[in-house]
């Protein structure tokens, strides 16, 4: 009998190479592989507390609690799960703004952080909450000093991301756990695009508060985890979803044992071979650098160059409109912020925050290399960015008034919208 | 965002991409948009004695509609009066290209430039007939 969810077989079609690894990324097929019991034999509700069912269930989230737990330095116990960072961000300043609201109306965040952390902070000042939106210097980092002059008695909570999804760099964490411990006020940090990328430690860090993100580290979609200390400081927080009373009263709802095991095989993984793939990362980064620069002049790296992960680039190819640039680059799947203002599309917030110039603004694209990134994917990207940029260039009427003319593009009496 | 194949088509294969000599006379530039907003293009019409467009050319910065729409700009222009040039409309490319809604400004933009490059040609022949009345 055919089986009538099978797809007419279309033939094969060459699929551009995925180099949006900040978006989202695959999931491992050990992971899958991990998960794939619990949605059929192993099916039972792991808050089931009277049979087999309910136990092994249980003891499978338990281990997967162990793994994200080991990752971050933190134990078991502190793990709370959710369904992704936007839900882990939402929980943690929300939650800690309403447990503590009456003694404390202040927060502190930065102007370069993801739209959750951003809008949630903007839900609270509805609420009457201040917020302090730091910002950041050139190089994409928040300046210390600026943080400690921001802190009253008032402040609650500081929620600094780890490492920023646009531009791949690296806050200075254990800085601001350090400061922020100093000052008793509760440190949050994003860390979706951090965990299994860089070392993070919850105690040396000083952090209260961490969120994760699965599908972000080769684990599922529709998962996360936010860490919230039990001890030295305790963190206390109002649950935003309630109900059963799951997961110390944080965070209600009947855990779904696949996703989490798969977070936490995830976990394992990343923690397993971060070294060994930040080393494979960071040669493909290099090589991928030195092949455009020996072809192309005019790139602009935007975010500081040594505070970074290995994979993620966030490049200006000045004098190149983002737009048309990724539709010369089709078998190319990146990303970029970019299309002249009157297409909606403004230059991202994150670049404008860096006080990248708007017109470079408009010539970035985001490149991300990932775990199964392979060298012959890098230097395909690599040929095919430069076909692009070096064709758009040549018909670029500034390239030709800057390089060919000589011509100051500021002393132009522009006309524009 | 999909485009039509006649996008596609000029994007990929743009016509007339170049420059003419700004200085000479029979030449007319239009120099539109602001790199800071995110769309530049440069359209030159050569002009001959009988009043025609007998080459145009463009560089444009900018999306891929807005390139696609300074190519097809340049090929309509040649081989028109100015009067006819004058009268192309960013309606008549952004229902050749089927530009969407959000990318019609892309098409007005080359109007301007058309509009542009005629002015300046108009300039320099009103300003050389100015400059040449008192030696006749
Ligand atoms: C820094 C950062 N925070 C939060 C999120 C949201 O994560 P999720 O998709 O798990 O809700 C993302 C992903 O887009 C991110 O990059
Ligand atoms: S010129 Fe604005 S999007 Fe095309």
């Amino acid at each position: 009998m055919n089986n009538i969810y099978t797809l007419p077989t279309a033939a094969p079609r060459q699929r551009p190479i995925y180099m949006d690894y900040q978006a989202t990324t695959p999931c491992d097929p050990r992971v899958v592989e991990a998960m794939i019991p619990w949605f059929t034999e192993k099916f039972g509700n792991p808050h089931s507390r009277n049979h087999e069912y309910g136990w092994e269930a249980e003891e499978a989230t338990l281990m997967a609690r162990e793994h994200i737990a080991d990752l971050i330095g933190a134990e078991a116990k502190d793990i709370i799960f959710t369904s992704g960072a936007t839900e882990s961000n939402n929980l943690a300043i929300k939650g800690v703004a309403s447990f503590y609201k009456g003694r404390k109306n202040h927060i502190v965040t930065c102007v370069t952080e993801h739209k959750c952390v951003l809008d949630a902070c903007r839900h609270l000042e509805e609420d009457g909450f201040h917020v302090t939106y730091l910002p950041v210097m050139a190089n994409g980092l928040i300046d210390l000093d600026l943080l400690a002059q921001s802190l009253t008695d008032q402040t609650a909570i500081v929620s600094i991301m780890a490492v920023n999804n646009e531009i791949g760099v690296i806050q200075p964490l254990a800085d601001i756990g350090k400061l922020c411990r100093e000052r008793g006020v509760f440190f949050h940090t994003d860390a979706a695009q951090a965990a299994g990328k860089i070392p993070l430690d919850v105690e040396a860090m000083n952090i209260d508060l961490l969120s994760i993100s699965g599908h972000k580290l080769y684990g599922p979609k529709g998962i996360g985890a936010l860490y919230v200390r039990r001890r030295n400081p305790r963190v206390r927080l109002s649950a935003i979803i309630h109900g059963g009373g799951q997961e110390r009263g944080m965070r209600s709802g009947t855990l779904p044992t696949p996703l989490c095991v798969g977070l936490g095989e995830a976990c394992r993984l990343a923690k397993t071979e971060m070294t060994e793939e930040n080393k494979r990362l960071t040669s493909y980064r290099d090589l991928f650098l030195n092949l455009l620069s020996e072809a192309l002049t005019d790139l602009h790296i935007n975010g500081d160059k040594q505070q970074r992960i290995p994979s993620n680039l966030n490049i200006s190819f000045a004098f190149v409109e983002g737009e048309s640039l990724m539709m010369s680059i089709k078998d190319l799947a990146v990303s970029s912020g970019s299309a002249c203002t009157s297409a909606s599309l403004e230059p991202s917030y994150v670049l404008r925050a860096l006080g990248v110039e708007e017109e470079l603004a408009h010539t970035s694209l985001r490149i991300g290399f990932g775990r199964f990134t392979t060298e012959d994917e890098v230097r395909q990207a690599a040929a095919s960015l430069i076909a692009a940029v070096t064709k758009l260039r040549a018909m670029s009427p500034l390239w030709e008034m800057v390089k060919e003319e000589g011509i100051d593009l500021r002393t132009i009496q522009w006309t524009g919208h | 965002m999909t485009y039509s194949n006649q996008l596609l088509d000029h994007y990929n294969n743009p016509r007339n991409v170049g420059s003419l000599d700004k200085a000479d006379d029979r030449v007319g530039t239009g120099l539109v948009g602001a790199p800071a907003c995110g769309d530049v293009m440069k359209l030159q019409i050569r002009v001959n004695d009988a009043g025609v467009i007998e080459d145009a050319k463009f560089k444009t910065f900018g999306c891929g509609s807005a390139i696609a729409s300074s190519s097809l700009a340049t090929q309509w222009l040649k081989g028109k009066n100015l009067s006819e040039a004058e009268n192309l409309k960013n309606t008549d490319i952004a229902n050749h290209l089927a530009l969407p809604p959000v990318k019609i400004h892309c098409s007005i933009l080359a109007e301007d430039a058309i509009k542009a490059a005629i002015a300046d040609y108009k300039e320099k022949q009103s300003k050389k007939t100015t400059s040449e009345a008192p030696a006749a």
